[in-house]
């Protein structure tokens, strides 16, 4: 599965392009629209060509991401994948507990993380060792939290609470406790 | 004219404030009391800027965190809320050239907006109350983490400000329909459905159609003072439900928090923030841009019958947007995640790109303009929303939110530069724009200080939301103290970029107080001494 760093690599550039593009038009237009001009009327197919363009972006992005991003159709048909772990996560008063000390995944495997609080709202996050997310979602007291993930490298991740919970809820972390190891190891 | 003199008096003693109407001096108290609290929440976030790069001695986890609950709520209410409705108790008489239904009213709209603001946020600086504005269900019910007491004077500060808000829903209702004492009847039922688009919807299956009876700024001012109107009663029953758990508590009765299903509650509160975040905001900044660009140019509307269409299906989209702030929630049921979330949120790419598409071109059909403070402004506002609803519209994607939710993505090139760029951008045109009129004429005193307000607000806004989205794409949370300094490099540029704004909020203030002087400050709060209802004063 793609890596989730990739993603918001390709996104950064994405949204870079588009912010210089657009501050360089509304530049041009500052300056133009301050000079004299001959042609000053816009005609309505301009109007309706960018409506459809508007339309067209729109609808395709989501059509693409679903298409490109495997976690998205992954996330939305879960109950019908079947997992090759579960690991049952509870939260209570600002402390994760976990299954075992640590969560050992094999590579390749797709893992279910099944939260459930039992007071406050909370998130659950994985965090690579640089600090940034491999993904998240929300725990909802009286809900089922579950997120359904592939882990395709060896790696050690951070649980974090991704959702503010009060001021206790900032040091919600379990340093290194899930750990990706390689499939061969077990051979 | 010595420098101790504009002080008091305003640039060439020309602001006058006996020579205002009640209706101008009403409309300035809103501006004033928006200005302040708008410096109150420009200072919050400035000590939270700093202190995500090093911690302040002063400020603890928990005053921190209270910090973070109040800034958002003294911004939006304290301060683009009184701006906003000063400016439109103004303008809806001004468009429909009749009296304000009652200044009084109004009058008590802005006492009660300003002290309700001063209310809940001395009862989050003082108690540390502090469930943020998000209320996640039963956190604001917490008494383990919050004094109940202190939220208590929190939620009825909260409750002041919406009595107010509901104060200025009546008055802009009633202003369109009701008939001015010794006029014509008014066709009051005719005016609403005009203002609210039904009689435009009508208008589709009719052959011979009928004509706008409001024009299009007005029906923009009562298409998102709907949603004004839908999301001070979410948020007074929220503050209600809240009440009813902090007086058990103080009659030793221990409500179960299981008794309010967390995510069904979690729905509802975003249901009404939307109204206001993608409604009522997007509906009347879209208004003011229409309103400004035809002002500035003197022109008619582009596409305008488009924009007035353009303007109800906003109105409906901000009743059904709501899912998008739970694409995260695993509960939440998927087709709402897909319709709700992400394909009704993608009209607003639409919907506002028309807008801004039709207001560029109607500044442009009026080819050459002089690039003055209102003109820069509006162009600040058209970028900063240019910027801000795509960025936006990617993290309504269930596969981008995944990766973004919570993370300082959201609350950089997404919230603040909609909020400080577009918003803030597009209320100081309609400042500069109105200061002449409001104020019969008074100077400007340094054009200088205006430029400077315009760059430093500009550069420090967008500067500031795209570094911490570029600290977001790295993984720091939002609502989250890093003590390590992890995203010490973003957040240093992220505080520069923020000391920027609050320069600019520094040039910009002053140069008001300098303009109309201590003494006119005052005045503007003093009773007024021309009777009137008119909105300006008879010309001699």
């Amino acid at each position: 599965m793609i890596d989730s760093s990739v993603v918001l690599t390709g996104q950064a550039i994405a949204y870079t392009l588009y912010v210089l593009v657009i501050m360089i038009l509304i530049g041009w237009f500052a300056y133009k629209v301050t000079r004299v001009g001959k042609n000053s009327i816009i005609k309505p197919a301009l109007f309706y060509s960018f409506v459809g363009l508007l339309v067209i972006i729109g609808v395709s992005l989501h059509i693409v991401t679903y298409n490109t991003i495997p976690w998205a159709s992954m996330d939305l048909n879960r109950d019908d994948i079947k997992p090759d772990k579960v690991f049952n996560i509870n939260v209570e008063n600002h402390q994760f507990k976990l299954p075992s000390e640590k969560l050992i995944i094999n590579s390749g495997e797709k893992v279910l993380f099944n939260v459930t609080s039992n007071d406050l709202t909370y998130g659950f996050g994985l965090f690579r060792e640089d600090n940034s997310m491999v993904f998240q979602m929300q725990v909802v007291p009286g809900h089922m939290n579950d997120i359904l993930w592939r882990f395709d490298k060896p790696a050690v991740y951070t649980i974090r609470s991704t959702e503010y919970s009060g001021p206790k809820g900032n040091d919600m972390i379990v340093k290194n406790a899930v750990e990706v190891i390689e499939t061969n190891n077990f051979d | 004219m010595s420098f101790l003199k504009t002080l008091i008096y305003g640039e060439q003693g020309l602001f006058k404030p006996d020579t205002l109407t009640p209706m101008q001096k009403m409309t300035l108290r809103f501006v004033v009391i928006g200005l302040i609290y708008y410096g109150f929440a420009v200072v919050e976030g400035m000590i939270m800027r700093v202190h995500l790069v090093t911690p302040v001695p002063t400020v603890d986890t928990n005053q921190y965190y209270a910090i973070l609950t109040a800034h958002p709520l003294v911004g939006i209410f304290g301060s683009t809320y009184p701006i906003v409705f000063g400016a439109f108790l103004f303008l809806v008489p001004f468009l429909m050239k009749k009296p304000l239904w009652s200044i009084k009213l109004a009058n008590w709209t802005a006492a009660l907006i300003g002290f309700g603001t001063l209310t809940f946020w001395l009862a989050g600086f003082i108690s540390e109350y502090a469930p943020l504005y998000t209320l996640y269900w039963p956190l604001p019910a917490d008494f383990t983490q919050f004094n109940p007491l202190g939220g208590s004077f929190f939620i009825l500060g909260i409750a002041l400000v919406m009595v107010g808000t509901v104060f200025f829903v009546i008055n802009i209702f009633k202003t369109i329909t009701y008939t001015p004492q010794g006029w014509e009847k008014q066709p009051g039922g005719a005016l609403i459905a005009s203002a609210l688009g039904i009689s435009g919807i009508k208008n589709l299956f009719r052959k011979k159609k009928e004509e706008h009876l409001v024009s299009l700024p007005v029906a923009a001012i009562a298409r998102g003072t709907v949603d004004t109107a839908l999301n001070a009663g979410i948020i007074l029953f929220t503050g209600v439900l809240i009440l009813i758990y902090m007086l058990s508590y103080f009659f030793g009765y221990d409500l179960k928090h299981s008794s309010i299903d967390a995510l069904l509650y979690k729905n509802w509160f975003w249901w009404g923030l939307d109204l206001i975040a993608d409604g009522m905001v997007l509906i009347f900044v879209a208004g003011t841009w229409y309103l400004l660009a035809t002002l500035i140019t003197g022109k008619k509307l582009y596409m305008e019958n488009i924009a007035r269409a353009a303007l109800l299906v906003e109105l409906v989209v901000s009743w059904t947007v709501w899912s998008h702030h739970l694409l995260s929630d695993q509960a939440q049921p998927g087709i709402l995640k897909v319709v709700s979330g992400e394909m009704v949120t993608a009209f607003e790419l639409i919907t506002q790109g028309l807008a801004f598409f039709i207001t560029l071109v109607t500044l442009w059909s009026a080819r050459p303009l002089q690039m003055n403070n209102p003109l820069k402004f509006l162009l600040g506002g058209l970028l900063g929303f240019a910027l801000a609803v795509p960025a936006g519209i990617m993290q309504a994607d269930i596969g981008l939110n995944r990766i973004l939710h919570n993370t300082q993505w959201i609350v950089g090139p997404h919230v603040h530069v909609a909020v400080l760029v577009g918003l803030t951008m597009t209320l100081y045109s309609a400042i500069y724009f109105l200061f002449p009129i409001l104020t019969n004429g008074a100077k400007l005193y340094s054009q200088k200080l205006a430029t400077f307000h315009f760059w430093a607000h500009l550069l420090g806004g967008i500067g500031m939301g795209a570094f911490m989205g570029m600290a977001g794409l790295k993984g720091m949370l939002r609502r989250t103290l890093y003590f390590n300094g992890e995203f010490n490099l973003y957040m240093i540029l992220a505080a520069l970029a923020g000391s920027l704004l609050l320069f600019s909020f520094i040039a910009f203030f002053f140069n008001i107080v300098m303009s109309v002087g201590l003494k006119g400050v005052i005045g503007i709060f003093m009773p007024a001494k021309l009777k009137t209802k008119d909105l300006l004063p008879a010309e001699k």
